[in-house]
């Protein structure tokens, strides 16, 4: 068993493909606000987990440290973000960043969603633009996406 | 993933996203994509190390100074070589009527307690079958590798997530019996190559498909390449 050979098998599957690709330039680092969006299932205890094929999001609190991942995946290790959140949803490293004024600030809220998707065609047309439009909402210029 | 930055870019927040597999950040092609050589699960590399996840950090952030869409690729990989194993104590024999599998689960309960303290539970059973129930989901999964039907077996939920519960369970067990963090993949090949449980799943994975249970229902209960 090798993690090379999990990546062969997925290496192959035909991803989202966009006509176009939108680009935004956001105003300089040390002045944006930063959110983490993950596809790692992550979720507060209190929330309700992810089902398999689930395309919803959850809102993650960024004052809270407990988070638990609910992805059905096997094809991941998960090891790794139980010994340190940091390895999959780096929050503690944006708050350094922004004690050090490398960015501006760091959101209050983060989003979590389910990768490993089959039909993206519901993240792509309800729950990311959904998801888009909460973080807007709260004024975040800078979205970094951390897959599992 | 990388479908979520197109949205979200869309919208009009600026994304980064580091990728695992460079082959799907080519094909959805996101306007920032930093692919990280990790093993699946590690995006940021290397767990307890913050000064390896600030490189990673930078090396992403630095991908808001480009003028249009780039990808590109973290300057150190992780490599996993495919035999790296947890070395864990067992508990020993406690039950001698107990299936081993099933005295082994409950020999570990301890370990998996501290290893939820320790952990958080980020990575505990639970998303369909509690710590409590694990062992009596292993006696469903132990029916079907003795030949019993696997509908008619009682797993406790959908198959992929019951076995996820029961990894979780052992591999938290596991973190807390070590001192260190474990390579990837390390616990995992532990549980299933070390321990009567994971024998047992992976037989009943093989009788699963021999019963010609529909491929999900099988496939996912183990790491897609065993």
């Amino acid at each position: 068993m090798a993690d090379s050979d999990l990546k062969a098998m997925t290496a192959a599957l035909p991803g989202e493909s966009f006509e176009t690709t939108a680009f935004t330039t956001p105003p300089p680092l040390a002045e944006a606000t930063v959110a983490l969006v993950t596809t790692a299932s992550l979720h507060h205890p209190d929330q309700d987990g992810f089902e398999v094929m689930d395309t919803g999001y959850r809102v993650l609190d960024g004052s809270r440290r407990d988070y638990v991942t609910g992805h059905w995946s096997p094809n991941f290790d998960g090891a790794g973000f139980a010994y340190d959140m940091n390895t999959v949803f780096p929050l503690d490293r944006l708050d350094e960043l922004a004690e050090q004024g490398v960015i501006g600030r760091v959101a209050d809220q983060h989003l979590a969603y389910a990768g490993n998707q089959f039909d993206l065609a519901g993240v792509r047309m309800d729950s990311g633009p959904a998801g888009a439009a909460l973080m807007r909402e709260q004024g975040i210029d800078v979205v970094l996406l951390t897959p599992v | 993933m990388s479908t979520l930055a197109h949205v979200f870019e869309a919208a009009g927040i600026a994304t980064v996203s580091l990728c695992s597999i460079r082959e799907q950040m080519e094909s959805t092609a996101p306007p920032r994509g930093l692919w990280c050589d990790f093993p699946l699960g590690r995006p940021l590399g290397k767990p307890g190390d913050p000064e390896f996840q600030h490189r990673v950090l930078a090396a992403a952030f630095a991908l808001l100074d480009a003028t249009e869409p780039v990808m590109t690729e973290f300057d150190e990989a992780i490599a996993d070589g495919g035999d790296e194993m947890l070395a864990c104590p067992m508990p020993p024999r406690h039950d001698p009527d107990a299936h081993p599998a099933v005295d082994e689960a409950n020999g570990l309960r301890a370990a998996y307690d501290r290893g939820v303290e320790m952990t958080e539970g980020r990575f505990a059973a639970g998303r369909t079958v509690d710590a409590d129930d694990i062992p009596s989901a292993i006696e469903a999964f132990i029916r079907i590798a003795e030949g019993t039907a696997w509908k008619e077996a009682g797993i406790p939920g959908m198959p992929m997530r019951v076995s996820h519960d029961i990894r979780s369970y052992y591999e938290t067990a596991a973190l807390a019996m070590v001192d260190h963090a474990p390579a990837a993949w390390a616990s995992t090949r532990w549980f299933l190559d070390e321990t009567e449980t994971g024998k047992v799943m992976l037989a009943a994975r093989q009788a699963m498909q021999d019963q010609d249970a529909p491929q999900p229902m099988w496939f996912y209960l183990t790491p897609g390449d065993r």
